[in-house]
């Protein structure tokens, strides 16, 4: 059964076994404004946790995009380069950023649930 | 002061405006220790303009400008023909007095002249994309360098010994920082073995042709020897009206083009300001320096043009910029726009015949004196000699004649013995019959 | 795209047929719809004339081009045409008040063009030889005696060629005598309502950059920084006035500390022109400080350039100054090139460019200085800051100056909250200005307050023309606030373009004019 849980830096990461599918929340989306361009980590490149993997820019912003917790790159979002405004339409699903395998439980359990991220958008 | 519209009366009013008891209050965060008097300042008072033209003209009358008589500098800055147009446009007051075109609805005169100019940089230069420029040719090659460092993830940059001194010079000292800065032998009149240095460290090759010494180097060997080791070409173009009669880079199979564009549309102006020009290729477009002009349309459909990929820049990405550069060489790039624009395709690549027919003759000519040699065989408008005797003291000679004769060696390689000898010539078309005859008899009186 | 299409033509030959053109309404009235050059050029037209040359391709290395570049032929008076048009889709100080902050949009003198183009200036070769360029060194070598007498500073590098060239210029000598002090300092303070040039200057010189607040009041927070100075730091980076427009009071205890921590003092020196006659930054404890002559001393902005940045520096860090140096010889002047003609001390770090910065503005800052003289370069900043404030207090009960209580410099800060709940933005504020026939002040800087309103209005201006845009904005503010936001939705309307799409520009950039496809015949 997969569960998603969020970071303070506005990423979801959905954990299925020890695969996990990294995105950035709806809130970090509308913030942003229109996405054009993403920049994602090459296939197989490991990255840990809270370490850079991707880049999000609008017209006027480039934001970092942290991996919630640590793995392998096992596939990048593709879609999004042709079509970086997926991010903007659907960014808790098709707008998904990269997938990564072998993640550690660990560093999942330390992440927010639904709930309590949206208790923390709350305070901004 | 007549630059200054405020009365006295106005300042005074202002003031109480303000609810100020005199200007001294509006500077009160300053601390007093730091205020100074006037008199301090060891400097003359306001002057007219009069007094001003003066004093200045009388300067610049010390001068000998390159058009009071035979002249035959070039290594880097070239002597051209900018026809009047040029000036009279480049003065008005919408492109001289405007800043950085942030505001597209009421700057589209500025964008799409950059618009215009990136496409001519990107057509002169063979490659798909070019910038809205960079200050010269120089920091456009460091630049160059650094850009080719980010992309191959790699520090070292092999450096031609026929890379202009000075560019090199500059290359190490901004390059330098991200990775080792390898000079090739300087070999005058002959071409290097760059591929044997070419290893998996390498991030980038630095060509420039023609060279410093006026020699046409070819660069697709070099291009494929780099590729095959996953390095980068970069070809710097120092007279890039060059291009009007010889191969493009991008042809050639260079990644990133950088270039000097003085020769087109702007004046010698003792080193600068010049035009940086830089070109590559769109898969490397993200990791460009400098701004970038896009086409676009506004909210009612019509074509625009804003400035744009402006996350790579200063502004907004800070600390992790692309480049620190945010002036660029604006109304230069328009000189160098408009002059293109009048001489079309046909102008420039008569302008490039010219200037090599121009040379040629003059090469002809001094090489038949006595002792004199051509060193490049190959060469488009700018040529080196082997002279009898030590160039420097020669060139001050033949000034003397109110010949200049050129810019030698020594003066930009200094430690390098075998330069002692070598005159650097350039001649374009402003070149006439009689200043190639001046230049022949004076050499031979020299000699 | 591939390069061999580069060589085809890429101007449509011949003529191009009335119903190409715009219309009449589409053209409204004298503001002309203009195509690009290469959609108005044609073979066979030219503005140049120039001989047919035979030549032999003997001296070529087998390097003769051979296909077409595509540039398009126009004839001089197309030309002409062509940018006389584009130039009347531009705003510029000639025509208006321009209140850039930390831009400084001041008048440019037209005598200063006229210096720069003559001949023994504007036709001289770097190269040429020593004896024939003797009058332009001497004039580097008065500007450089202003520059040094201005900043009360002993030594200044002439070379850079803009202020982020002068910036890393400073931090490149920095880094020089901190190494020749056999020590590794590799962090860099930066205030963080600093220039962006400023920790991209830093990044890209090798430092790592360390951010400090700023006070609720608008300064740096002296007692954060002095917290952050330690073994590892370099230096410093302070623009003073402030990017907030406000002077940095505590501005030589911070020299003091980061003296004594054994690091530099690198100031901005953007916003020079609110201080200079008054005070010199030698005297506030800083090491190097670039003037941007563009700014302070009225070279013109050419939309977007050319700028020149020399360096200030003291006399710890005068000994690291680049290469090429300006010396006296005999009754004249040499440069010198290289280093074994160095004078003694000196360690140059390196060269910054080709050649030895930026002549043409030098002239024209001279000729603004020696024009200005030091009682006018002392009255011209003062009524820069007479002027900023005088805005300010006509303008802060209606619109918000969050560091309004005091005086401000050269440029008055303003932030978004008088807009609070009249759902118009800084943006739509700034952009309807231009329907009111002014440029925009600088917005969203800088980041320390919200939806920053930034207006320096030089001293350039009559004080007609500084109630005039007071009126003007005020009007502004006070219909914003009454609700009345029609004019603000979509502005600006009076312009040559309306708002234009910057997302589809970078979602899929044109950045260069291509050929059309040519329609495909059926097979």
């Amino acid at each position: 059964m997969s569960e998603t849980r969020f970071t303070d830096q506005h990423e979801w990461v959905t954990l299925d076994g020890d695969n996990a599918t990294v995105g950035i929340t709806k809130y970090a989306a509308e913030a942003l404004g229109d996405v054009v361009f993403v920049e994602l980590p090459q296939k197989g490149r490991k990255v840990g946790a809270g370490a850079e993997a991707a880049v999000v820019e609008s017209v006027k912003a480039a934001s970092e995009v942290y991996s919630p917790v640590g793995g392998e790159v096992s596939e990048a979002n593709a879609a999004l380069e042709a079509a970086p405004a997926t991010v903007n339409d659907d960014p808790e699903g098709s707008g998904w950023f990269f997938k990564l395998k072998g993640v550690s439980a660990g560093d999942f359990a330390k992440l927010m649930t639904k709930d309590a991220y949206a208790e923390f958008v709350k305070g901004l | 002061m007549r630059y200054l519209p405020l009365s006295s009366d106005d300042r005074s009013a202002m003031l109480k405006k303000i609810g100020a008891p005199g200007i001294d209050a509006l500077f009160a965060d300053v601390p007093q220790a730091a205020v100074v008097p006037l008199s301090v300042f060891n400097l003359p008072d306001t002057q007219g303009e009069l007094e001003v033209d003066r004093a200045l003209s009388k300067l610049a009358a010390r001068n000998v400008a390159a058009g009071a008589g035979p002249f035959f500098c070039g290594a880097g800055a070239y002597k051209h023909h900018v026809p009047s147009a040029v000036d009279h446009l480049i003065q008005r007051s919408e492109f001289l007095t405007s800043y950085t075109p942030y505001q597209p609805e009421i700057a589209q005169g500025t964008l799409q002249y950059l618009f215009e100019f990136q496409t001519q940089v990107a057509l002169l230069t063979g490659m798909e994309v070019a910038n809205a420029s960079l200050y010269d040719g120089s920091t456009a090659t460091a630049e160059a360098v650094m850009m080719a460092q980010r992309l191959t993830r790699r520090g070292k940059a092999i450096l031609s010994g026929g890379l202009h001194p000075h560019y090199a010079e500059t290359v190490e000292t901004v390059a330098g920082l991200q990775g080792v800065i390898a000079r090739a032998p300087v070999t005058p009149g002959s071409a290097e073995d760059l591929i044997a240095l070419i290893d998996d460290e390498t991030a980038c090759v630095v060509v420039q042709s023609p060279d410093v010494f006026g020699l046409i180097r070819n660069l697709r060997p070099i291009a494929e020897a780099a590729h095959a080791k996953g390095a980068l070409l970069i070809a710097v173009v120092t007279e890039i009206v060059s291009l009007g009669l010889l191969e493009s880079p991008g042809a050639q199979g260079a990644d990133i083009v950088a270039a000097e564009g003085q020769s087109i549309g702007n004046g010698l102006n003792f080193g600068g300001p010049y035009v940086g020009l830089f070109a590559t290729r769109e898969k490397f477009l993200r990791q460009m320096p400098g701004r970038l002009t896009g086409e676009t349309a506004d909210i009612e459909g019509r074509r625009g043009y804003v400035l744009t990929l402006s996350t790579r820049e200063q502004h907004i990405r800070r600390e992790k910029a692309t480049s620190n550069i945010c002036t660029n060489s604006g109304l230069c790039t328009l000189a160098f726009t408009i002059h293109l624009s009048l001489l079309g395709e046909e102008g420039f690549t008569r302008l490039a015949r010219l200037n090599h027919a121009k040379a040629s003759a003059l090469a002809d000519r001094l090489c038949a004196i006595a002792g004199v040699e051509l060193v490049t065989p190959t060469f488009f408008n700018e040529f080196t000699l082997k002279l009898p005797k030590p160039a420097a003291p020669l060139v001050d000679a033949l000034a003397n004649k109110g010949v200049i004769a050129g810019v030698p060696a020594s003066r930009l390689l200094p430690h390098d013995k075998s330069a002692a000898n070598l005159l650097i010539v350039a001649a374009t078309e402003t070149c006439t019959d009689d200043d190639i005859a001046a230049f022949a008899g004076a050499l031979k009186e020299v000699l | 795209m591939d390069i061999e299409a580069n060589r085809r033509r890429v101007t449509a030959p011949g003529y191009h047929p009335p119903e190409e053109l715009p219309t009449i309404s589409g053209d409204r009235g004298l503001d002309h719809e203009e195509k690009l050059i290469f959609e108005i050029g044609r073979d066979g037209v030219t503005g140049v004339d120039l001989p047919q040359t035979q030549i032999a391709a003997t001296r070529l290395g087998g390097q003769k081009r051979k296909g077409a570049i595509g540039l398009p032929g126009l004839s001089e008076p197309e030309v002409i045409r062509h940018y006389v048009r584009l130039s009347r889709k531009n705003y510029a100080i000639d025509a208006g008040l321009y209140p850039l902050g930390s831009c400084t949009m001041k008048h440019n003198p037209r005598l200063n063009e006229k210096m720069a183009r003559l001949p023994g200036f504007g036709d001289l070769h770097p190269l040429a030889p020593r004896s024939t360029t003797q009058g332009a060194l001497e004039l580097i070598s008065e500007l450089m005696g202003w520059l040094t007498t201005l900043t009360g500073m002993p030594a200044v590098a002439m070379s850079p060629k803009a202020g982020a060239h002068g910036e890393l210029c400073g931090l490149l000598a920095i880094r020089a005598a901190i190494a020749a002090r056999g020590e590794n300092r590799p962090r860099i303070l930066v205030p963080e309502s600093a220039h962006g040039t400023n920790p991209a200057t830093a990044a890209f010189a090798g430092f790592t950059v360390d951010e400090v607040p700023a006070k609720p009041n608008g300064r740096v927070d002296a007692e954060a920084l002095k917290a952050k100075l330690g073994p590892d730091v370099a230096a410093i980076m302070l623009t003073n006035p402030n990017t907030c427009g406000l002077f940095e009071g505590e501005v030589i205890e911070i020299a003091k500390a980061v003296h004594e921590a054994g690091a530099y003092f690198y100031c901005d020196g953007a916003n020079f022109n609110a201080i200079a006659g008054r005070v010199r930054p030698g005297d506030l404890g800083i090491d190097a400080m670039h003037i941007n002559l563009h700014k302070t001393f009225s070279t013109p902005h050419g939309g977007g350039g050319p700028g020149a940045g020399p360096v200030v520096l003291s006399a710890a860090l005068a000994p690291f100054a680049p290469l090429p140096l300006l010396v006296a010889e005999g009754d004249g002047f040499k440069l010198v090139e290289d280093r074994d003609e160095l004078p003694a001390g000196a360690q140059p770090f390196g060269r910054m460019s080709a050649f030895h910065g930026q002549m043409g503005m030098f002239v024209r800052a001279l000729s603004y200085m020696l024009s200005h003289g030091r009682d006018g370069v002392r009255q011209a900043s003062e009524d820069a800051v007479l002027s900023a404030n005088y805005i300010l207090a006509s303008l802060k009960d209606v619109m918000s100056a969050p560091f309004g209580d005091g005086p401000c410099m050269h440029e008055a800060l303003f932030d978004d909250s008088f807009l609070d709940g009249t759902g118009v933005t800084t943006l739509d504020f700034a952009k309807a200005m231009i329907d009111e026939g002014y440029h925009p002040m600088t917005m969203y800087f800088p980041l320390v307050v919200h939806g920053a309103m930034l207006i320096e209005p030089t001293e350039s201006e009559s004080r007609e023309s500084l109630d005039r845009f007071i009126h003007v904005l005020r009007e502004m503010a006070l219909e914003a606030k009454a609700g009345k936001t029609a004019r603000f939705d979509g502005a600006p309307r009076l312009a040559p373009r309306r708002r234009l799409d910057e997302t589809a520009a970078a979602r899929k950039p044109v950045l260069r004019w291509k050929r059309p496809e040519l329609p495909q015949a059926a097979e």
